[in-house]
């Protein structure tokens, strides 16, 4: 396959960028779409041009690094899929493909489609956990817990972190993310003792990043690649107006 | 900031109140659809005139005015700053996007459909309510009250005003299509039970409740 | 030099609970006095940084990612191990030690893997206490599953994810420390060398990936919990940034690096598909619990299939050949994966191999369909078959799956004492980056029981017993030796962009790992290994003539990043060579073709190499120096592993 890439190039945080086109050939079907960057990238490399930066690390789907606004889209036109688990047999021969970094306030631009996302990890600092010091817990059998809590649970735990809610709501906003966690640890028995705070403080540490409201378009769930619910941004909700009436905390 | 206003003026505070407000004016829409439909009645306006009457005057609906303009002004002081701040969260845009395939077209522009329902909805305030409220209108012969039934059949006769009515109920439409599921899901309100319910029932009441609307220009342009 | 473990006297279920008494503490008052470094936050990086600030010291973590949360543990499917024998079929701590052991072909620690299984029990409650949403049952127990090796069930797991929601685990509790201000999070800065003052790890340097600067930081310990080096081979099942730099360079600083020949090749892995291929993608060895391993009884057969003229259901059943089942009746497709891999291997190399490139076997659930139905087995398994499809456009509930062996894991790594210390005083290595606990092939789901026992259970103890024997007195990165290591990472670096070659540090990378696959892979031998020797050597010659890199050094550079870890690859790839050279034995993952059975299994060499080999750095292209540490096996008897 012959293709034609339109790219975001930028020197660093405060450069201005721009698309830059690329032409690559040779394109095999088979190919993931960083496979396709990396010929990219070691074309430019022997010409003793900078090859383009690009987040990624596992390459099977999981780690969330990857973050590619491809065509239009978070992670390409493929649903329920990473750009790295995003193969070229989706595209045809002679395609134009733009490839951006995820747009925020709260992710600025490193270098070309690097973003900063430290402030997922902010976010979670400010109450995504429960607090146990190691060692003197409970056996693990003394919490039953059933198993459908745990299945929606476990649907909410597999966030992986990407950013691609961000990335697709015209908001940027970063409820479905905020929700994932909140909603984990709201319908465990071990989470239940910090829900009031957890719900508040992650939520002001979201308001502080600079991340948009949410206004229930669903594109943030239509793309993410782990297939996040809409009904936890209902629960994060819940949470939140139910903490912030009942909890002790007047300042 | 107390803890109140702080909880109000967060992103989600803020879709609660615009939620809360939202389904507020929608029951709001009901009542006033429902004495509109006094329209429809072949007795030259008197039903009308006689509902116009009450709601001008009656204390209880008097007070409720004075909500229902808070619920108003709520809804799109929330709105504009909530716009502001999601304009904010994005300062550069993607040079190539395609939401249309992830989220429907009007979740996405609820702020436009919104400014076109306010501007029907200074127009129509001009039309109706004003001169209903500051008595400028005729009386009607033999009776205590005031003919607005008239002013009715003078306005939609003229086709401008006629379409400006039926496009804003369009609008409104796709604003409620959204905004009544949307509402639920804001206040956290999101149940394998009940959610699909929701869903259809927002649609239906969306699409009735506009073309109730908009059918009465349209049967006084066309019929009366 | 002589090795000393540090093995506690006693009998062996004791010995841990009398270490953890005959340990100094730190006073609780003085822990704030000490500053602790922590470089990955993979499970050992991230559950031991957080441990740590939850007793009160200063912790300092690294991480190359641009978050904790990405480290490359996150990727681990299929489960992790402990003793609790909450189904009540005969599991216990002894078990779990015997089967570790025995499944590492005795190239273990006994008193390591002894407390490996005792602190088992407590990860899993820990994690639990986390949130982490582990299997359950209908009645809210947790549920389990056999793992390859084991014939118990005695595998907790979260559906294929079960990585991810560990170290989400302790990526939490380390959030939580971060918050309270007791850990400082320096992501996106990696380690390039260690800093000893008077003989002791005092600090590192690092380069912060965004800005390119060059920093010290020190500490009165350092933890290095940066994985494992399978990227030597290039294609692994590693994460593309994972690397060796951090503990390769803590060699070069004297500390001694352990049996780096063991490596795990993992058996169900999807076969590369083109030389683009910049990594392998590994499906959960808990596959191979439904899954049935076969290829086409004939040569002729496989041949016509991989020229298309027939296609894989046209195979008949007296045609295919279960040679996993049919070889090990009693472990069947769940033998352990060093003997899935060469048996896979085998089958290839006579030609009966599928897929085009005839590297390849079936792994098919058309029975466990049959026998369930595709929903149970779409609950077990369902993201790893759209894993598979996405990948290979296949879809498994309708032809049977191809795999292949590729590198998984590394067992080797540094060298380390029973408190996880390495030689060096007060630099710590734990979870895949030290040797310790997996012999010569590790059993599935117990790498991430043994990232989390340690970092979670033991160097909060071992650590602060070499901390209370030192003063609280801090160095400065001023000091002579911080200012020294500095200049040699600018001078690395420099030279590096200096070079302006003519080959990608890539072409260099994929060309070594070519040589590690065809001569230091699943099989080996000595005329192999010899040659190898020669070719890296030539290889890293060549690199340093001829390897470009552009740019410059302050600004995120991703081909300087990568120049660094490929010219450690280089040396590393050298010294796998040299100790797979040396040990005239197959165990494990290493085998030798020299040092079979007639049935083709390793043949280990008892008398003879039942020690660990430590080698120590004398410099790039001289040889290194081996130590060795005998095992004493005193609760297992040593026998030929038989599967059968």
């Amino acid at each position: 396959m012959d293709l034609t890439l339109k790219v975001w190039r930028q020197k660093n945080r405060e450069a201005a960028g721009a698309m830059v086109t690329y032409p690559v050939k040779g394109i095999s079907p088979d190919m993931s779409f960083l496979e396709m960057l990396d010929v990219l990238n070691e074309d430019l490399l022997r010409r003793g041009e900078d090859p383009i930066a690009f987040d990624h690390d596992c390459r099977e789907g999981i780690c969330g690094m990857c973050s590619l606004y491809i065509n239009g889209r978070p992670h390409g036109p493929e649903r329920g899929t990473t750009t790295c688990q995003l193969h070229m047999r989706h595209f045809n021969d002679g395609d134009t493909i733009s490839i951006e970094p995820w747009r925020a306030a709260a992710f600025p631009v490193h270098k070309d489609l690097v973003v900063d996302r430290s402030a997922f990890d902010r976010i979670q600092q400010a109450g995504g956990y429960i607090s146990v010091n190691t060692g003197g817990v409970p056996d693990a059998n003394a919490i039953p817990i059933g198993k459908s809590i745990a299945d929606k649970a476990f649907d909410a735990a597999t966030c992986i972190g990407c950013g691609a809610c961000v990335a697709a709501c015209k908001n940027s906003s970063a409820m479905l993310f905020v929700s994932a966690k909140v909603s984990q640890l709201a319908m465990l028995p071990q989470g239940k003792t910090e829900r009031k705070t957890r719900a508040e403080n992650m939520v002001s540490q979201m308001d502080v990043e600079g991340f948009g409201a949410c206004s229930n378009t669903g594109a943030c769930a239509a793309e993410c690649p782990v297939g996040i619910s809409l009904e936890n941004i209902a629960i994060l909700n819940r949470e939140y107006l139910s903490a912030k009436a009942t909890s002790e905390h007047v300042a | 900031m107390n803890w109140f206003t702080k909880t109000f003026s967060s992103t989600i505070g803020r879709k609660i109140i615009m939620s809360i407000t939202g389904l507020f004016l929608c029951s709001f829409l009901v009542v006033h659809l429902a004495g509109n439909l006094t329209l429809f009645y072949k007795d030259g306006g008197e039903a009308f005139n006689i509902y116009s009457h009450f709601m001008a005057n009656n204390m209880l609906i008097r007070i409720m005015e004075i909500v229902l303009v808070l619920g108003f002004v709520f809804h799109i002081y929330d709105a504009v700053v909530l716009t502001r701040r999601n304009k904010a969260a994005r300062p550069v845009g993607y040079y190539n996007s395609h939401p249309e395939q992830n989220s429907t077209w009007s979740s996405r522009n609820m702020g436009l459909l919104g400014t076109v329902i306010l501007v029907f909805l200074l127009v129509h305030l001009w039309n109706f309510f004003v001169p209903a409220r500051f008595g400028e209108l005729e009386g009607v012969p033999n009776a205590d009250y005031l003919n607005l039934y008239s002013e009715v059949v003078l306005a939609f006769k003229n086709p401008i005003y006629v379409a400006l009515y039926v496009i804003a109920m369009v609008a409104l439409a796709y604003h409620l299509i959204h905004g009544f599921q949307s509402a639920f899901q804001s206040l956290g309100l999101n149940h394998k039970k009940y959610t699909p319910f929701i869903q259809k029932f927002g649609y239906a009441f969306s699409v009735l409740i506009c073309l109730g609307f908009a059918a009465i220009p349209l049967y006084f342009f066309f019929f009366v | 030099m002589i090795l000393d473990s540090k093995i506690p006297e006693g009998p062996l279920a004791e010995k841990w609970d009398k270490h953890k008494f005959n340990v100094k503490l730190v006073n609780p008052a003085n822990k704030r006095k000490y500053d602790i470094i922590v470089v990955g936050t993979g499970l050992a990086g991230a559950s031991a940084a957080a441990t740590l600030g939850e007793l009160g010291y200063n912790v300092k973590a690294f991480c190359f990612q641009d978050s904790p949360r990405r480290a490359h543990s996150i990727a681990a499917q299929g489960g992790i191990n402990a003793a609790k024998n909450y189904q009540n079929d005969g599991d216990s701590i002894f078990r779990l030690f015997y089967d570790t052991i025995k499944g590492g072909d005795y190239r273990a620690r006994e008193a390591n893997v002894y407390r490996l299984a005792q602190v088992s029990v407590n990860i899993i409650d820990q994690c639990v206490a986390q949130g982490v949403p582990f299997a359950r049952e209908y009645g809210g127990l947790l549920a389990n599953r056999s793992f390859g090796g084991a014939q118990v069930s005695r595998t907790f797991y979260a559906r294929g994810q079960t990585g991810q929601q560990l170290l989400l685990g302790a990526y939490s509790a380390l959030n939580r420390q971060i918050a309270y201000g007791k850990v400082k999070m320096y992501p996106r800065t990696e380690m390039l060398d260690l800093v000893m003052v008077d003989g002791k790890a005092r600090g590192i340097v690092v380069r912060n990936l965004i800005t390119g600067k060059i920093e010290s930081h020190s500490a009165h310990a350092v933890v290095l919990a940066t994985g494992g080096y399978g990227n030597v081979f290039f294609l692994s099942t590693n994460a593309m940034g994972s690397n060796a730099t951090a503990a390769w360079r803590a060699h070069k600083k004297g500390a001694l690096f352990a049996n780096p020949c063991f490596t795990q090749i993992h058996p169900t892995c999807i076969p590369v598909s083109g030389d683009y291929q910049s990594k392998l993608t590994l499906m959960s060895e808990s596959l191979r619990n439904d899954g049935r391993v076969w290829v086409p009884k004939t040569v002729e057969i496989a041949q016509r299939l991989r020229k298309g003229e027939i296609t894989v259901n046209d195979i008949k059943e007296e045609d295919r050949d279960y040679y996993l089942e049919r070889k090990y009746p009693a472990f069947g497709n769940l033998v352990p994966r060093d003997v899935a891999s060469r048996n896979a291997k085998l089958v290839c190399d006579e030609g009966r191999g599928v897929g085009s490139s005839g590297l390849a076997v079936f792994l098919d659930f058309a029975d466990a369909i049959k026998r369930d139905g595709q929903a149970t087995v779409a609950a077990k398994y369902g993201n790893l078959f759209e894993m598979y499809e996405k990948i290979t456009d296949e879809n498994p509930y309708e032809r049977p799956m191809r795999i292949y062996p590729a590198v998984h894991y590394t067992m080797g790594g540094l060298w380390v004492d029973y408190n996880l210390m390495t030689n060096i005083p007060g630099l710590y290595a734990t979870g895949e980056c030290n040797f310790s606990d997996h012999g010569a092939n590790r059993l599935g789901a117990s790498a991430l029981m043994q990232g989390l026992a340690d970092g979670y259970f033991v160097i909060p103890y071992t650590i602060g017993d070499y901390l209370a024997q030192n003063p609280t007195t801090k160095v400065t990165t001023d000091h002579p030796a911080f200012k020294e290591a500095e200049q040699a990472v600018i001078a690395k670096n420099n030279q590096l962009l200096s070079i302006n070659g003519t080959r990608t540090v890539d072409d260099f990378h994929k060309a070594l790992g070519l040589l590690m696959w065809d001569y230091c892979g699943m099989a080996r031998t000595a005329e192999g290994l010899q040659f190898a020797k020669q070719e890296i050597r030539k290889l890293r010659d060549e690199f340093w003539r001829d390897v470009k890199v552009v740019g410059v050094n302050e600004e995120l550079n991703i081909t300087l990043e990568k120049a660094n870890r490929v010219a450690d690859f280089l040396e590393l790839g050298e010294l796998m060579v040299d100790d797979a050279l040396h040990r005239n034995e197959s165990c494990g993952g290493h085998f030798r073709e020299e040092y079979q059975t007639p049935e083709n299994e390793a043949l280990r060499d008892d008398e003879n190499f039942a020690y660990v080999a430590a080698w120590e750095f004398t410099g790039v292209g001289n040889e290194p120096v081996l130590h060795k540490e005998e095992l004493k096996f005193e609760n297992v008897k040593l026998t030929q592993r038989s599967y059968k």
